[in-house]
């Protein structure tokens, strides 16, 4: 059933700041017209458009694929073209930007920790020859199980709603976070990959994987499905028969998750 | 003006040609040249992660499929506007870069004995469309951009947005930025160019594209003497989801999903009697538009618009959860329908522009030092109709090309300082002029007037009386006082930044127009009724726009016909 019917206005309170200007924080509200199927990033683009061209806020794709609109929706990390008006049950929609980022303007929030963060788990697929990695006949044979294996993790279009969700980001600014650390894991379990004791080695520090305390909210906010708190604890797996192999002498180079 | 900023070669653009170009020059160069990425969006934002269906390449000789066939079917597609040798090089180089995405990760759909799967697409006379799912473009930019990260001399700036090229007497310097965090103006001096952004969807207002398809890149070339090719011919994909133009990847037809009318009847066997559904885009879009205006279509009662149903329900739950799991996604998100119980409400989108900079085989533009790839680019090998599959396929091997072309050229090059006065000179355009300008009318309805010209006269079938019209609203809007920025603030000013896509929605739009009305042919997605039929004895050649002041200057230049005689074509 419809929350608000075709006609009726909705409040779209915005949170506005500047930082540099030190403007705000301060939230401006605007009556937005509701239409079926409208979503919070329409909304925020009437609102931009009609009333107040100098909203901050970042957006491309408009479908879920590019994961740059992410913000705060009533509190709760959503990207804004991906939630329609009427799902959020409420006659007022409140948006905010991202927890855990500097923030830039409005709802701009800086993501350069966030990049470079992804950038220091090796997130490429690592062959031990190179040149033949570089050469292209013909592909690496990988069985449609193996290909599910890291699939899931694969489809992270680093919006970064998980580590605006995650607890522990709050309290350690240095933890890698469950995108990296996801990411981490999507090139460990490729069937493709040896790359493994260099990553592993990657996220297993006081900041990585041991610093997850597993509240899960990084799986619950991820709009693609993918689950970094699974990977998170299939790396700590890793890690621990990679210690147990190394004191017994023997070696999982490379290491490899099959089914 | 900030500090200026020097590289050896500065990509513009972080979509598949982008990213491809930048770590092709980054291995020729051996990770001795400089390389920048400037890109107007975040990384991983590029429109390139909407392509769904697929990306084709000849990789199975041994089950049938042969270079001639993939070069043909190209060219027949192409309406024959196609220069031939450039797609016979395009289509013997895709194999291995198919290949080379696959060493590097990505994660390509598998057959059951773990070789890389393709499937059926429009057009082609073998399935040679590879696929990841249905999330082809969004894995391919995963990959490459993860890739960039191993190599210490790409440096990436996000969110930088290029307000001018720099040439100096046909030889590209370098060019001028804003950085939109901070809203500082920077040059930068490079010995080497390359324009890779993208395509120019969102000219219009029903698009396949994201908000950021803006032909800002075409313009920046354009201005700087760079002809522009063959832009009148613009790709209206058959299946944009209605009311938001989201596109349903010709892939669910390669699958066998298939059209149908309101009276349920699969109409494509009128229209493609060997190829139904398969037919290529232009024939398919022009088949769904005959339907709807001969009352055959149906009607959305929210958004007025009409449509025709694509049907997927026969493919069954578990084909669909399968290999078109993005677009079930899709379907229930943005229109609460679930594709395994009800068909689609799609028709016509605005998909493809097959114009672009031209350059030639080698990515290189007319313009010494810049190149140009992807949707961005004119070599031509999609000529006057793409086909599906072959444009993520371009901005693979024409982004290498870009890349290993501008890495041999730079180290041949020595550092030059920049000219100053012309760095000047668009900082006073840019600040003075448009931030600083000053007017009454909002710029957001201006550029909605824009796109709604567009839809209206350049869509599927256009008239000279059409055309012509559409060029004095153009015209007449362009005068309008829009160059104004209700936003004064430094940081993060996108209300800026939009009115100076503004700008370059009008030029590209005219060359559109100005294109389309002088061709009096039909040819390829350029469909007149008052010139139905195609004329090879006068058209058989490709539009050239040169930039002048005042109005645009036309050209044309021949097509490339190595094997292949044009005739008609037939699906």
């Amino acid at each position: 059933m419809d929350w608000l019917r075709v006609g009726e206005t909705f409040k779209l309170r915005v949170r506005r700041e500047n930082p540099a200007t030190k403007t705000g924080p301060a939230y401006q509200e605007f009556d937005v017209p509701y239409e079926p199927g409208l979503t919070v990033l329409e909304a925020l683009l009437h609102a931009k458009e009609s009333f107040d061209h100098s909203i901050a806020i970042r957006f491309s794709c408009r479908m879920a694929s590019c994961g740059s609109c992410g913000m705060l929706i009533n509190g709760l990390p959503r990207l804004a073209c991906y939630t329609q008006v009427n799902e959020m049950s409420a006659t007022t929609i409140k948006v905010d930007p991202l927890d855990h980022y500097p923030l830039v303007r409005d709802l701009v929030t800086d993501f350069h920790g966030f990049f470079e963060k992804h950038k220091s788990v090796s997130p490429f697929l690592l062959r031990q020859n190179v040149a033949e990695q570089e050469t292209s006949k013909s592909e690496y044979y990988q069985t449609n199980s193996e290909l599910d294996g890291f699939l899931q993790f694969s489809y992270c279009i680093k919006c970064g709603l998980c580590n605006a969700a995650c607890p522990t980001m709050a309290s350690d600014s240095k933890f890698l976070g469950p995108q990296a650390l996801g990411q981490a894991y999507r090139y460990v379990a490729d069937s493709r990959d040896e790359g493994a004791i260099q990553r592993l080695k990657a996220v297993d520090h006081e900041h990585g994987i041991w610093r997850c305390h597993f509240a899960g909210s990084c799986s619950f906010v991820c709009p693609k499905g993918v689950d970094p708190a699974l990977a998170i604890q299939k790396l700590r797996g890793l890690t621990l028969s990679k210690s147990s192999a190394s004191r017994a002498g023997t070696s999982l180079m490379p290491v490899k998750t099959t089914k | 003006m900030s500090e200026t900023l020097t590289f050896d070669i500065v990509i513009v653009g972080s979509g598949i040609a982008g990213l491809r170009a930048a770590i092709e020059a980054a291995r020729v160069s051996d990770s001795k040249s400089s390389i920048a990425v400037i890109t107007k969006v975040q990384a991983m934002r590029s429109h390139s992660v909407s392509a769904e269906g697929g990306t084709a390449a000849v990789l199975y000789p041994d089950k049938g499929d042969t270079f001639e066939s993939h070069i043909y079917d190209t060219i027949k597609g192409s309406d024959f506007l196609a220069d031939q040798d450039a797609v016979d090089f395009f289509v013997r180089a895709m194999p291995a870069e198919i290949y080379q995405l696959e060493h590097l990760g990505m994660p390509w759909s598998r057959t059951e004995d773990g070789r890389i799967a393709q499937r059926n697409f429009g057009g082609y006379n073998f399935p040679r469309a590879t696929f990841a799912a249905d999330r082809v473009g969004f894995f391919e930019m995963q990959t490459l951009y993860d890739t960039t990260r191993k190599f210490d001399n790409i440096q990436f700036f996000q969110e930088w947005f290029v307000t001018s090229l720099i040439v100096d007497h046909g030889t590209f310097r370098g060019l001028t930025t804003i950085d939109m965090k901070t809203g500082d103006f920077h040059p930068f001096n490079a010995k080497a160019g390359i324009i890779a952004t993208g395509g120019a969807g969102r000219l219009y207002r029903f698009a396949t594209f994201g908000y950021s398809s803006t032909p800002d890149g075409l313009s920046l070339a354009y201005r700087a003497g760079a002809p522009i090719m063959d832009m009148e011919f613009v790709q209206f994909h058959p299946t944009g989801l209605i009311p938001s133009g989201i596109l349903i990847t010709e892939g669910a037809r390669g699958d066998g999903a298939v059209l149908i009318n309101k009276d349920g009847e699969r109409f494509m066997k009128r229209y493609a009697p060997q190829k139904l559904d398969l037919a290529s885009r232009d024939v398919v879009s022009r088949a769904i538009m005959t339907e709807i205006q001969e009352g055959r279509g149906l009607k959305d009662s929210v958004s007025g618009m009409n449509y025709v149903l694509l049907d997927l329900r026969h493919l069954g739950a578990e084909k669909i959860n399968e290999r078109l799991s993005g677009i079930r996604e899709i379907a229930l998100k943005f229109k609460g329908i679930d594709p395994i119980n009800e068909p689609l409400p799609i028709r016509p989108v605005c998909h493809y522009t097959m114009g672009g900079v031209k350059t030639n085989i080698s990515a290189e533009t007319p313009i010494a030092g810049l190149w140009a790839a992807g949707e961005a680019a004119c070599v031509s090998i999609n000529g006057a109709n793409r086909l599906g599959a072959n444009s993520t396929a371009e901005c693979l091997v024409f982004g290498a090309q870009s890349g290993a072309g501008a890495a041999k050229y730079v180290m041949a090059q020595p550092t030059r300082s920049l000219d100053i006065q012309s760095v000047a000179q668009d900082e006073k355009r840019v600040f003075d002029e448009i931030l600083h300008g000053s007017g009454s009318e909002n710029p957001y309805e201006i550029r909605n007037e824009a796109q709604t010209i567009m839809d209206k006269y350049v869509y599927v079938y256009r008239t000279g009386t059409g055309l012509e019209q559409g060029l004095r609203e153009l015209r007449a809007l362009h005068r309008r006082a829009f160059r104004h920025v209700d936003d004064q603030a430094r940081e993060y000013n996108s209300n800026f930044i939009n009115v100076l896509e503004l700008e370059s929605m009008f030029e590209i739009s005219e060359i559109i127009l100005v294109g389309g009305l002088n061709r009096t042919e039909s040819r390829g997605a350029h469909s007149r009724t008052d010139y139905p039929k195609r004329d090879d004895e006068h058209w058989l050649k490709h539009t050239l726009v040169y930039y002048k002041a005042d109005e645009p200057r036309l050209d044309y230049a021949p097509v490339t016909i190595t094997n292949y005689q044009p005739t008609e074509r037939h699906y």
